[in-house]
């Protein structure tokens, strides 16, 4: 039962700093998209701070490790090489981000605001998950 | 905060450290794609930890809110756009195994090459798209 609660605690701070970083603002995103407009880089600080945390923590703190805290095992992503679904489906998600300005985090994370906008936009990113997991 | 810059650092800060705990006590990637599409394919108990992530995740704001951090109050683009577009983010994330926290910080922080590549073809496709749309079709 111990995950569940970690699982839950992890996701109110990833939910905290996706709001506090102003990542949850889509016209935020499209600034920063947009590098031929009024270009607005707050967002690489985003992914800046998320890697000074993630990358010195991995490889300090999990690599040297055998099993989680939780005495579990690591479920780290085995594949090595790039291949053809890689690049295609990343391409898409750049497409529907550029669209939006919305990536998987932030549309959940926006469902507690309240605008029924955000809802089309979540319905229809289940949906394409399910529709690509059925043709995969 | 009055720097910008700032606070999207230590928001930033925060979503590594969030994703570290989750690798240290669930061994888990945290990939918002993927612990939502694991979610919605099953209720089973040992998939219960995917569920109370992303209720984290969605109560969240509702905290921040009280410290003075909340959620946008309107969305830039209409609701044909916005369907869209989820339903191409759904696809595609789903086939590039991953969008950007899973491969943007989760990967490129375990130094993955995969993630790496995804991650800059995301941000090229999504810089394209946005180019496209304000500065040749708009």
């Amino acid at each position: 039962m111990k995950h569940n609660l970690t699982a839950l605690i992890a996701g109110l701070l990833f939910g905290a700093g996706l709001t506090i970083s102003t990542m949850v603002d889509p016209a935020r995103v499209l600034g920063f998209l947009d590098i031929l407009g009024a270009w607005d880089p707050t967002l690489a600080f985003v992914m800046l701070g998320g890697i000074a945390v993630y990358l010195p923590g991995y490889h300090f703190l999990i690599k040297p490790r055998q099993s989680t805290l939780l005495a579990g095992d690591f479920h780290v992503p085995q594949k090595k090489g790039v291949d053809k679904p890689l690049l295609i489906g990343s391409t898409l998600f750049g497409i529907g981000w550029g669209l939006s300005g919305i990536c998987p985090g932030p549309g959940l994370a926006n469902l507690s605001g309240g605008l029924p906008a955000i809802w089309v936009f979540v319905l229809c990113m289940l949906l394409g998950m399910l529709v690509a997991s059925k043709l995969k | 905060m009055e720097n910008i810059y700032i606070q999207a650092l230590m928001g930033g800060g925060l979503i590594g450290v969030a994703s570290l705990l989750l690798m240290l006590f669930n061994g888990r990637v945290a990939g918002v794609s993927g612990i939502t599409h694991g979610a919605i394919t099953s209720l089973a108990p040992a998939n219960w930890w995917r569920w109370l992530f992303l209720v984290g995740l969605i109560i969240a704001p509702l905290i921040t809110a009280l410290f003075g951090y909340g959620l946008p109050t309107s969305m830039p683009v209409g609701l044909p756009q916005l369907a869209i577009a989820g339903l191409i983010v759904g696809v595609g994330t789903h086939y590039g195994s991953g969008c950007t926290s899973g491969h943007g910080i989760c990967g490129i922080g375990r130094l993955s090459k995969r993630s790496l590549v995804a991650t800059l073809t995301f941000m090229l496709s999504a810089i394209v798209t946005v180019a496209v749309i304000n500065h040749v079709i708009g």
